[in-house]
């Protein structure tokens, strides 16, 4: 792909539940290899904002480019819209590796199952390539011997590491990430950001919305400051979180680092 | 009781129960083959396949199974003039093919509904990812949430399958000789209705067991993913051990 092409762009995106207005009018963009952190407090719209990209919410306005690739979308009910082509969002959503914050692994299936259900039967990837490849994963991500265990009889640590092993293994060209370690105990928070980490250090296109401003500062490329559905103030990690121009966001960082 | 009655009627009984099992084992997954697509319809966010589901369920859970089958056996009779010329009379004039498919349709209402209700139950999360994996509609429902629905639904859809086999027995009615009209037969012309309504009883709660039996089986191997490694004790029964404590 084009380095100069951004991986995710997102163009004038408002988003609305009924008449709560979520998102104002956003514009992102992530190149190859950003580490995009989205933060800001609740109800800022920054989860939705993670979840109109690979449009698991259809944003009312705007677009979402992929790849240089436009996500068609035409109009529904009232002010509301939806995909134009089912296929382009399904091939697209390939692309997008999503860790969810509450793992949602498929409790039926064991960790292996887990990971290599959607590249064999979304991909159409062989199952022994795909067995291998899973197991490497979960090398990576220091669980290899839990292989055959279910979700249920994991720690949630061990779950959310499962769950990246899984995005991994669809090998995308961009993981977003939705506040990875908000519903884990405080020790388990640790063991995941270190993975979260080293992927970061792989040079991997990511995108994360996160409590951890710490983490957030030390892996990101660039910080996104979310307040009220608009971007209330954008840069780098070491400027925004020194010197942030943003009476909001100085007052956010006092009370969130 | 008359147990010599009952030794001598065995055979006959046995035969009974062989056809009361043959009705349950053909009806029961027919229906369940109904049962599905009707779930799906009825959850659906197009009208035109969410009604007719919605009104096909609604009559039949709320019409009793009796008069189900008499107007299709009984009904249909009179229209056989139109259903020869539509050259589907040789199904409606023979009781045993009738009775099988009111059971059919029936089942497939009720278990529908218990469907539903279990699709409806899959974790949203699950499907999110499903989704964000790039999944699409059928296999979204074929590796996820029918997995997923059948775990929720398999305890409701055991007691289903155990009425089913019970209601059977209302078959009998359109002469189809199954167990109860085996025994009925057999009380009718000796008087002993306690030796072999009894017997018949202990036969379909034999029955009932063995259905019981199976399903759990299934149930089991099904809910594994539930139990911890190592120790025997599935989730719910270790939340049952911490209540009762």
């Amino acid at each position: 792909m084009d380095a100069q092409v951004p991986a995710v762009e997102v163009r004038g995106l408002h988003k609305s539940f009924g008449a709560l207005h979520v998102l104002k009018g956003i514009d992102m963009r992530a190149h190859r290899g950003d580490v995009i952190s989205i933060i800001g407090s609740s109800g800022s719209g920054k989860s939705t904002l993670l979840r109109c990209i690979n449009m698991l919410e259809i944003p009312n306005q705007g677009d979402v480019l992929v790849g240089g690739e436009q996500i068609s979308l035409i109009k529904a009910r009232g002010d509301e819209r939806q995909p134009g082509d089912h296929a382009q969002v399904n091939r697209i959503r390939t692309q997008l590796g999503m860790v969810f914050q509450n793992f949602n692994l498929w409790s039926h299936m064991s960790v292996l199952e887990n990971i290599i259900e959607a590249p064999v039967h979304v991909l159409g990837r062989s199952k022994k390539e795909m067995k291998q490849l899973a197991g490497e994963l979960l090398e990576k991500v220091g669980i290899a011997e839990k292989s055959d265990h279910f979700p249920a009889q994991l720690s949630g640590g061990q779950q959310q590491r499962a769950a990246i092993a899984r995005a991994l293994a669809m090998e995308p060209d961009v993981l977003l990430f939705d506040e990875p370690t908000s519903a884990l105990d405080p020790e388990l928070v640790g063991e995941v950001l270190r993975v979260i980490r080293a992927l970061a250090d792989e040079g991997r296109t990511m995108i994360l919305v996160t409590h951890e401003m710490g983490f957030a500062r030390e892996v990101s490329s660039h910080i996104l400051f979310l307040h009220e559905g608009l971007i209330e103030e954008e840069g780098p990690p070491g400027q925004l979180f020194e010197n942030p121009k943003s009476e909001r966001c100085a007052q956010f960082l006092a009370t969130n680092f | 009781m008359d147990f010599e009655l009952i030794a001598k009627s065995f055979p006959a009984l046995m035969t009974g129960a062989g056809m009361t099992l043959l009705l349950t084992i053909i009806s029961a997954p027919l229906g369940l083959a109904l049962a599905l697509p009707l779930a799906i319809a009825r959850l659906s966010k197009r009208s035109w396949l969410r009604r007719p589901a919605h009104a096909f369920i609604y009559v039949f859970r709320g019409t009793p199974l009796l008069i189900q089958l008499y107007l299709v056996y009984f009904g249909l009779g009179q229209f056989h003039d139109t259903l020869k010329a539509w050259g589907i009379w040789w199904f409606f004039r023979d009781e045993l093919y009738c009775a099988l498919f009111v059971l059919v349709l029936n089942t497939g209402a009720y278990s529908a509904e218990i469907f539903r209700g279990a699709i409806a139950g899959v974790p949203a999360g699950h499907i999110e990812a499903a989704l964000a994996a790039g999944m699409s509609w059928f296999t979204r429902l074929r590796r996820i949430i029918l997995p997923s629905a059948f775990r929720i639904a398999w305890p409701a859809y055991t007691n289903e399958v155990v009425f089913l086999m019970q209601a059977t027995s209302l078959v009998s009615l359109l002469t189809v000789t199954e167990l109860f009209r085996s025994a009925k037969i057999i009380a009718v012309r000796t008087f002993d209705i306690y030796s072999m309504y009894i017997t018949v009883g202990l036969i379909y709660l034999v029955i009932s067991y063995g259905i019981i039996l199976a399903f759990g089986m299934v149930e089991k191997h099904l809910m594994r993913h539930t139990r911890q490694p190592g120790g025997k004790k599935s989730l719910h029964q270790r939340a049952f051990a911490v209540l009762t404590r």
